[in-house]
């Protein structure tokens, strides 16, 4: 089983805050695989929203996705795309 | 008052208590839950986790239906806030973070989830974000409906932010929040479920203000601070209403409250007809608040003294002492009339956190009242012990709630027995010769009043429940309730059954359900022979009007013409034209005649 870890920075303006972390989640339930959001000390389920509102990642800091599963390359490449658009 | 652009909605319900309210909505359902600890044993766990999945499996189930019905309606946008709720529900972080908490903390679903739930709001709260406000509302939202479903019939909600005079709009009340809103300030009360016999009804009576219940979707059509008319005689709510109707509205209650001074202006005259046939007007009984209004309606004794409230909303059972306290203490006050304790009526729909009984199919037939405590004969002989000690002070009698015939009151009355000679060895003084008495109130004990008369002291009729079990009508169900006929010809039959029965073996008998308060079916009640008539003490004064109104010789006739009548709606109408040729002004104040 496929693992991915890899550091990245958010693009999106709003942050992963509010809406761009819903979608997140949304996308990552499309998939199998576990996915997980590293800011700092704190990681938290990519799969939810509490989770993910709770992380609050501001635009432009650096957070780590760890993806691990049977369809994690798929995952990745996507969740990856959405945290690199600006909008 | 009325708010601009919101237009007047009229809705239908079940009229369960009289008067009219006219005032703010306060939304019940949307105030928090008083959650208590509950430490949980090894093997409890899996019971718990259990209990938690089912609870967020019904709460889907529920907002997935809500979310059908609005969007059914046309309210596609209103419908998507749902999504949110749903997203809520599915979250694994929440779901694994209770689920975890419940195995190494041990403590109860309830409490674990209503923690987890707080830590979460805290953290929202902090977020300066307008997207996240809303999902906390979310989050608090279906945290609430997730709670109802885990605490069932024995959540209580925080009242802390009830404030002022206002109107109650809720899905449902429970038991155990009936008991904390004596001491509110209320004007009224709206649900979406219940009838003429639900306990929203009964305290409503107590509180003698108007109830409108069975109404399905009020709490989705009414909001928090909504201005509303309740029309607790006709069965009507009105949302948002419009100057020209609230001014309608105003007159009608003053009329009400004309007719209600008039009533009220004679106290101190005797219950009697005017042929000088005397009965006695009790009060139904269940907390101390209650006294000051047992007083003013100056009831002569209480008939019912449900006992019920000193085993809700808390964790442990009540003590011999606490109980005795409280019996001698209501004794002492109404002293020297008479005050009836009910022994320990639980089941059916009341239900209580030290007491987990198993669930059953159909609770109404199954273990409750009688037969638990014969079941659980501990809590039984303790709360006999209390009732006993008190009957040494003032004028106490008791009696069986459910007996279904001679051989339960032979039970109850051996165990009775075993404890009298307990204390009969301690020398701890009793009276000897407190009066015991039968409920009756399941067919079974109707069919048997001649045997049962020889075995007890006096009767109590519990019409509710002999209603619903005669005509297999679940009381609680609303969609039932057109089939709940109190002027049905076959509980009149039983009633006048019983009636003789008592008297042919010199017993008194008094009706203590909802019947006696209503005046078309008390004269019926009064002519068939009734001893006493126990109900809310704010119901005493239109009963007394009616009663002292009216010969005994015409209520006979009137019961006799009533009972050869087809159905409850006949009996009803008939003895509504009668009773307004007899006392005109009664139209105003029970509105259901023509």
């Amino acid at each position: 089983m496929p693992r991915i870890e890899k550091a990245l920075i958010i693009k999106c303006r709003q942050g992963l805050h509010a809406r761009p972390a819903a979608v997140f989640v949304q996308i990552a339930n499309k998939f199998s695989s576990m996915v997980s959001v590293r800011k700092g000390g704190e990681e938290v389920n990519g799969k939810s929203i509490m989770g993910m509102l709770m992380l609050g990642a501001d635009c432009g800091s650096e957070v780590t996705m760890i993806v691990d599963g049977d369809d994690a390359e798929v995952m990745f490449v996507e969740l990856e795309a959405y945290l690199a658009k600006e909008e | 008052m009325p708010k601009k652009n919101k237009p007047e909605i009229v809705l239908k319900g079940i009229p369960a208590a009289s008067g009219i309210a006219i005032g703010t909505a306060f939304l019940m359902d949307q105030q928090d839950f008083i959650v208590p600890e509950r430490a949980i044993f090894d093997d409890e766990i899996l019971v718990e986790l259990a209990r938690f999945e089912e609870a967020i499996s019904r709460t889907k189930d529920e907002i997935i239906k809500i979310k059908e019905k609005i969007t059914a309606q046309g309210g596609v946008k209103d419908a998507q806030i749902f999504d949110a709720h749903l997203l809520v529900l599915e979250d694994v972080m929440l779901i694994e973070d209770v689920e975890k908490r419940i195995r190494s903390e041990k403590q109860s679903a309830e409490s674990v989830f209503s923690r987890v739930l707080k830590r979460y709001a805290q953290v929202f709260a902090k977020i300066q974000d307008d997207y996240i406000k809303e999902r906390s509302a979310d989050i608090e939202d279906v945290g609430r409906r997730i709670l109802k479903h885990l605490m069932g019939e024995t959540r209580t909600h925080d009242f802390d932010q009830l404030a002022g005079d206002v109107i109650i709009v809720a899905h449902d009340i429970s038991p155990s929040d009936a008991v904390t809103m004596f001491d509110k300030k209320i004007m009224g009360f709206v649900t979406d479920v219940g009838g003429r016999t639900a306990h929203t009804a009964i305290i409503a009576k107590s509180l003698g203000v108007p109830a409108v219940l069975g109404l399905k979707d009020a709490t989705l059509r009414i909001s928090n601070q909504d201005q509303i008319i309740v029309d607790g005689r006709k069965g009507v709510v009105i949302i948002n209403p419009d100057e020209e109707t609230t001014e309608l509205y105003l007159k009608e209650k003053e009329k009400i409250a004309q007719y209600e001074g008039s009533v009220a202006q004679m106290p101190d005259a005797p219950n009697e007809t005017q042929d000088g046939r005397r009965i006695l007007l009790m009060a139904n009984f269940e907390m101390d608040g209650e006294i000051p209004a047992v007083k003013k309606y100056r009831a002569e004794g209480i008939g019912l003294y449900r006992t019920e409230f000193f085993y809700m909303n808390r964790l442990d059972l009540p003590t011999e002492e606490e109980q005795y306290q409280a019996y001698k203490k209501i004794a002492e006050a109404m002293s020297p009339n008479p005050v009836v304790i009910r022994t320990l009526d639980l089941g059916g729909d009341k239900f209580i956190s030290s007491i987990q009984l198993p669930k059953e199919m159909t609770p109404f037939l199954g273990s409750r009242a009688i037969r638990l405590c014969l079941e659980e004969q501990d809590i039984f002989k303790t709360q006999l012990r209390a009732i006993l000690r008190a009957s040494s002070h003032g004028n106490v009698g008791m009696m069986y709630p459910m007996i279904a015939g001679p051989g339960e009151l032979r039970a109850a009355n051996g165990i009775l027995k075993g404890v009298k000679q307990r204390l009969r060895e301690k020398n701890i003084p009793f009276n000897e010769n407190m009066p015991v008495g039968v409920m009756i109130e399941v067919p079974a004990a109707a069919m048997t009043a001649d045997l049962l008369a020889k075995e007890c002291n006096f009767f109590s009729i519990g019409t509710n429940d002999l209603i619903q079990y005669t005509l297999a009508v679940d009381r609680g169900n609303e969609k039932m309730a057109q089939f709940y006929e109190p002027g049905h010809p076959a509980v009149l039959r039983l009633i006048r059954r019983t009636i003789s029965a008592a008297h042919d073996a010199n017993i008194k008998v008094s009706v203590c359900g909802e019947m006696a308060s209503d005046p078309t079916l008390a004269i019926i009640l009064l002519g068939l022979g009734l001893d006493s008539f126990s109900m809310s003490p704010s119901s005493i004064p239109v009963i007394k009007k009616a009663v002292r109104s009216i010969r005994f010789s015409d209520a006979q006739e009137l019961a006799r013409q009533a009972l050869r009548l087809s159905t409850g709606q006949e009996v009803e109408e008939f003895m509504t034209s009668e009773l307004t040729k007899l006392v005109p002004e009664f139209y105003h104040y029970h509105g259901r005649a023509a």
